[in-house]
Formats: C-alpha cells, structure tokens, sequence
C-alpha cells in the first residue's frame, strides 16, 4: 500500500482542444507539501476540481486517484475525504461561525454537548474561543481565513488542498497564516498539495516544487 | 488523444445517474407528455377522430365545415394583425426606452415601476383599460367634470372595436413590461458599457450606437421572448374576450366559442380551428423572422454606407415616452378598477364617485369565498409542484452542463409558443382518458404546465449566479447533494425562490382556459369569474373580482419578501 495521495495518469482537457495535462502522475506522502506552480489558465485549479470530484461537465478527464492507496475516482465528493481551501474562505454567510464548524463535524460525533466542546477546542486552537455566535461577516479577514481552515480540518479529511488560499491576504498576515496551516496539515500528517503562483508559498512549504508551463 | 478519454459522468456514482433519470422522467410525465398528447388530441379530433364522440374514421369534414364558419377568413386576419401588431409596438416601446434612456434615472424609475406590472394577470389590466377608455369610462367622466365633453358618453364602439385596436393596445399594457424584463435579463450577460463606451469614443451618438453596437448582440437572447408574445397575442382568448372584437372575433375566440358549444358535434371543427391557429402562428413568427432579416441587412447596409449618428432624435424620445405611457395607463387602470369596486354611486358627469362603501365587496365575498379559496389553493399547489421540479432540473443543469442549459431552454419556452387554445383541449381529452378531468390533480397539472416556464424564467438566474465554490466546500466536508441543496443552496438562495413561487402563484391566478377546459366547469376562480362577468356591464362587480385577481398576487409577493426579510437583515446585521 502507497501511504498518502496518489495521482495516476491523469489527462485532462476540455473539448477539441490539448490537454492541459497529459498523463500526469505524482506521489504526495503523508505529512508532506508538494507546491504546483505555474501560470494562470495551466489548469491547477482544474487539477485539484478533478481530485475532489467537483470538475465541470465539460471536461474530459480520464486516470485514477488512490489515497492510501484506495481509489477514489469512482466516489462522489463527500464521500472522498479530500479536503480544500479556495482563495476564499466562502464561510456559508446564513449561519453562524459554531454552525458552520458543526456543519463540518463528522456525524459519528454524537451528542450536542460532545459536539459542542469539540468546536470550542478547535477555536481555542485559532485564539478565537467565543466567537460560536458571530456572523461570518462579522469577523476579519484573518479570522475568516482560519474559521474556514478549521471547518476543513473538522471533517476529518485524509487529504487536504490548498487553492492559491493565501493570494487574497497582505504580506504581514500572509506569512502567519501560512505557517497556521502548514502546521496544523503536519500535526495531523496529511498529505497536502497546494497550487499557487506565488514562489514564496512554495519555499515555505519546504518540500516538491513542481512547474507548469501554460498549455501548448 | 480523444479515444483515451472518457465522459466522466461515467465516474460518477450511480445515485446520482438515478436523480437525473428521475428528473428527466418527471419532465417528461408532467410537462412534455402532456404538451405533445394536447397537441395530438386536438389534431386528431381535426381529423375526425374522436372515438367518444363516434368519431373513427379520418375525414376532411372538420376543416369542410370550419370553412363554412361565417367569419372566418376575418377572424384569420385579426389574429394575425394583432399578433403583429401588438408584438411590433412591444417591441419598439422596449427598445427605443432602452436607446434612449439607458443609464438615466428615469430608465430605474420605469424598470422598478414595471416589474410589479409583471405580476397583475393580464385579465385584471385588461378590464382596468376597459374602465379607463369605455365610452363611459374614467377618462369621459373626467373630461364630462371639466366640461370638455357632452353630457351623453359618445355612442362607438371604442372598446371591443371591429379593428381590434383597443385589444392591441390592451395586449401592448402587459407586453412592454414582459420584454422590457427579457431585456434587462438579456443586458446583464453583454457588456453593454464597455461596448457603447467604445462606440462613443468612435463618434457615435448613444442612441445610435446602441441600436448599432449593444441591438444586435441582445437580439439573439430576445427571440424567444418575442416569439412568445407574438404566440400568446395572436391566440390569447380572455383579454379578447374583453377587449377584441365580436362579430366576427379574433380566430382563437371564434374556436373556443366553438368548444363551448353544447352541441358537442362542434367540437370537430373547433379542433380544425385550432389546428388553423397553430398553423397561424407559425405563419405569425415566420413573418417577423422575414422582417428580422431584411432590419438586420438594411442595418449592415447603413453601417457600410456610413452610420448617420443621429437618428430621428424627436421620434426616439417620443416612443421611449410609450414606456411611461404604458406604466401609467396600467396603474391608472387598476385604480379605476379599484375605484369602482368601492363606488356607492357614480354619475356619468363627475370626475369620482359619491362616497366609497365596502358594500359590494362584503356582498360578494360572503357569498363567493370558496371561489378565492379555490383559486388560492390551486395557485399554491401548482406554483410548489413547478418549483420543486424546476429545482431538479436546474440541479441537473449543474451537473451536465451548458448542452442542458440549452436544451432546457427551448423546452420551457414551447408552452408559451404552443397557443393555449392549441393544445388544452388534446389535454382536455387526455385528461378524460385517465379519469382526471374536472378533479383537483388534473387542474393543478395543468396550470403546472403554464406555471413551470415562468417559475424556470424568475429562478434561473440567480441559481447559476451562485458561487459554484459554496457547493463544492460543503460536499468536501462530507455531506450528500441532496443535504448540501437543503442546507447550504436553498438558504442562500431563499430570496429568489420564493420570489420565484410567488410568480408561478401570480401566473396561475391568472389563468383563464387551463382553468375551464381542466376543470370541466366545476372550478371557478377569480379569473373565470372576472371574464364572465365582464359581459355583464356590473363595473363595481367586475371591479371587485378584477381587484382580487391583482390583491391574491400582490399578497403572494408580500408574503415571499416578508418570509425573506429577516434573512436579509441578518446578512446586512452581518456585513
């Protein structure tokens, strides 16, 4: 058994047009960073809508992904355990900050009370202790960018994904919020692959680069 | 290359291969099945077959004796006249107001003012523009209390005139705004700032340049609206009922006089006269193709000879003035409906009536409340059922992409092309084949045919509008769609569905034809009552039943923002 996740062969496209990727295979281990970076429109972001299961109808796309080396292409998203960060923090804005962690716990833990302390642990874990009941919009935006790293990390995912999720921050609150990640993803050895353009996100991730070059 | 890759549906898991069969299936049994059965059911009648009426053998005798129907070839070309007519001056009020006054307040002002317009049913503006132009209508009355008219109300005949002018104009009321909503629907996906900008920079008059940059590149988004409307008022039956000519009527008039018939035999040739309105239709939309592509060619022509930059600045400004007349002859006309509904005496030479009264509604409310129950609970059950299925559908949009859109798209326009008087009495038929004729189920079914377009219309927009991304973080978090739907889509998108349903409950309050030919005369509802009574001459009856065709909707949309409104407080307590 391969530890970690497993991209197989994978060939992306849209229609007519080449692929953007063609037979593309990468190992990422557990507890280990491996950064894709390249320009826009290469198809990264396609990439990692294809690994959670969530990728346009319009795409054609063939190869397999095998976490623990268990393949999960044929599953529907919520039943892959692959977690993601966007850009944005996309906190569902009708429900509080408890309610949108709750809405990430698995249901295997049971009871209000339980359920409860769990979601008070995790803020405690983020300085944010008390803010169950505030709005998302209420919140800044770093405070936002760590409820939403929480709420992945609730579900307990076997592997996450990064989206560019530090591009939208400024330079100062960038850089602790990157290591907020990177070490709670360590803590838990998991598996992260994250795509951004950005050569510093790469440098501290402190593991594989991998470059793109734009489609052909 | 291509061989080595697959369709990923085929990745997919099988439930949700089975929500798109079920959805599918559901389309098909409750929207296009009965469609083409309306339409067979009523050729084959033109036909001479109808087993229940001892009708099996194919015969030309329908159309023999359809030809023999006095008034017919006139009947014929009201129709079409007005189903031109009326189409052209929609059009032309809607285009020469976007022209003209696109990017001004005024432009805001006639846009907010008309989406209401959009939900009064077209019976209830109708009977408002009867009471305002009549011979002894608001407008003679004011006239009469200044002393700039006689004592005695002119005798011609200015409603119901033998031209069908006061139809078109009728039809116009209610058109303009259903375009003028296409419109702006049609602007939001072109950018239309940039490319005038660019026109303008180009020398171009704004007008001008946004007949020639911003037209052409909206166009293909309107031709199904127009072809609707051309579709509706060339075969619409209420409105003509009340405003149309009588002797002889507009051809769909004529044919459901034929359906009423109580000899049944007339059914035969009715049908013929429905397949003649069908025919007439498509007749209707291939002249105004004809007349798209000799505008677009005269159009290419003048821009290679030299665009003018001016066009007639007077008569520009004078039609995007047919906007703020459409607006306020409609309003003007419901408050003379409501007027009348409330007026204890009303002599011919004065301005307004001799005091108000809730007399005649108190009158006719005790007798006649199971009639707004009915026409209440029918609009709901018909107005969730659409929703419900519309939402399937625009989940299964989602999934399979634009090719779906598309098809979709055509799909829910055919029930506003197809004319009503085409195809409900093939549904009629059907209906009777099953045993659900004149019973609840078959009535909500069919208003659900007329109910689903505009309910998909309202919802469409705003459903695709939403960041994919809130969709894709919830399933990543473990939850199945049909969760995610409920918990995260339907929250965040409460506004727009309840607007939606408030539409569809607008729309089937309104309807006139579904209502009779389903329910087998044993429903009346608001509608139906207003139409009949129309030939009564009763204003402050009419008035009353005309007024609650526009109250029921009114209150359904109150209901939708009041049901959203604590959401959007908490959202702005949020930002």
């Amino acid at each position: 058994m391969t530890a970690g996740l497993e991209l197989d062969c994978i060939t992306l496209g849209v229609g007519g047009r080449p692929p953007l990727f063609r037979c593309f295979t990468l190992l990422v281990p557990l507890a280990e960073i491996v950064t894709l970076i390249g320009p826009s429109g290469c198809g990264k972001s396609s990439l990692l809508s294809f690994l959670t299961g969530t990728i346009d109808p319009a795409f054609r796309a063939s190869g397999r992904v095998r976490i623990d080396g268990v393949d999960v292409t044929g599953l529907p998203p919520e039943r892959r355990r692959i977690g993601i960060l966007f850009q944005d923090d996309l906190l569902f804005p009708h429900m509080t900050v408890g309610q949108n962690l709750a809405y990430a716990l698995p249901p295997y833990i049971a009871g209000r009370q339980h359920r409860r302390e769990r979601i008070a642990a995790a803020l405690a874990e983020a300085q944010l202790s008390g803010f169950e009941d505030r709005g998302p919009a209420t919140l800044s935006g770093g405070q936002r960018a760590r409820v939403a790293v929480l709420r992945a990390l609730l579900a307990e995912p076997r592997v996450l994904l990064l989206d560019e999720p530090f591009a939208r921050l400024d330079q100062g609150l960038r850089e602790h919020f990157r290591a907020f990640v990177f070490d709670h993803a360590r803590v838990r050895a998991l598996p992260v692959l994250m795509v951004s353009h950005d050569p510093a996100d790469a440098q501290a991730a402190d593991g594989p680069i991998i470059t793109l070059s734009a489609p052909t | 290359m291509a061989t080595a890759l697959r369709p990923l549906s085929r990745a997919r898991s099988a439930d949700r291969s089975i929500g798109r069969r079920l959805t599918n299936l559901a389309l098909l049994l409750f929207f296009v099945g009965p469609m083409l059965m309306g339409v067979v059911g009523t050729i084959l009648p033109a036909l001479g077959i109808l087993p229940q009426l001892g009708g099996v053998r194919f015969s030309p005798e329908p159309f023999r004796q359809l030809l023999e129907v006095p008034g017919l070839a006139r009947a014929s070309g009201l129709s079409l006249g007005t189903g031109l007519a009326t189409t052209a001056l929609s059009f032309l009020i809607v285009v020469a107001l976007a022209a003209h006054w696109h990017g001004t307040p005024w432009f805001s002002r006639i846009r907010r003012l008309v989406s209401p317009l959009l939900a009064v049913p077209h019976v209830a503006i109708a009977i408002g523009f009867a009471f305002l132009i009549a011979p002894s209508g608001w407008i003679y009355r004011l006239l009469a209390a200044t002393g700039l008219a006689g004592p005695l109300p002119p005798d011609i005949p200015i409603v119901q005139d033998p031209h069908g002018i006061a139809l078109i104009l009728g039809l116009t009321l209610k058109e303009v705004p259903f375009l003028l909503l296409m419109m702006l629907v049609a602007m939001g996906q072109v950018p239309v700032r940039e490319n005038l900008t660019v026109a303008r920079i180009l020398g171009h008059e704004r007008s001008a340049a946004w007949l020639a940059v911003v037209l052409p590149q909206l166009y293909p988004q309107l031709r199904l609206p127009i072809y609707a409307v051309l579709a509706y008022s060339a075969s619409v039956v209420d409105v003509a009922l009340i405003l149309g000519p009588t002797t002889p009527p507009t051809l769909a008039v004529l044919v459901w006089r034929g359906f009423q018939d109580p000899d049944l035999d007339h059914i035969f040739w009715a049908s013929a006269g429905a397949c003649l309105q069908l025919g007439l239709i498509a007749l209707t939309i291939l002249l105004w193709r004809c007349g798209e592509v000799a505008v677009a060619s005269l159009g290419r022509r003048r821009i290679l000879a030299g665009w003018p930059g001016r066009p007639p600045v007077l008569a520009a400004a004078c039609a995007a003035c047919g906007s703020g007349a459409v607006v306020v002859i409609s309003l003007v006309g419901l408050a003379a409906m409501v007027l009348w509904s409330l007026a204890q005496r009303w002599t011919i030479s004065s301005a307004f009536p001799e005091g108000l009264s809730l007399n005649i509604w108190r009158q006719q409310l005790t007798g006649e409340a199971g009639l707004i129950g009915t026409t209440a609970l029918l609009a709901i059950a018909s107005a969730s059922a659409a929703l419900l299925l519309v939402i399937a559908v625009l989940e299964q949009e989602v999934r399979q992409g634009a090719k779906a859109q598309r098809r979709h798209r055509w799909l829910i326009y055919v029930p506003l092309i197809l004319p009503q008087i085409g195809f409900l009495f093939g549904i009629q038929v059907l209906l009777v084949v099953v045993g659900l004729d004149g019973t609840w189920v078959g009535l909500v079914w069919t208003h659900l045919l007329f109910v689903l377009p505009y309910v998909y219309l309202s919802l469409s927009e705003p459903w695709r509008a939403l960041d994919p991304r809130y969709e894709r973080t919830a399933l990543c978090l473990g939850h199945s769609p049909v969760s995610v739907l409920l918990t995260i889509k339907a929250p965040l998108l409460a506004r727009p569905i309840l607007v939606a349903l408030a539409l569809g409950f607008a729309v089937s309050v309104g309807q006139y034809l579904p209502t009779l030919f389903a329910g087998g005369g044993r429903f009346q509802t608001v509608t139906t009552e207003a139409v009949t009574l129309s030939a009564s001459g009763d204003r402050r009856v009419i008035g009353v039943y005309a007024s609650l065709q526009m109250l029921l909707p009114a209150l359904g949309f109150a209901a939708a923002l009041a049901l959203t409104g604590r959401g959007r407080r908490v959202a702005r307590a949020n930002s």
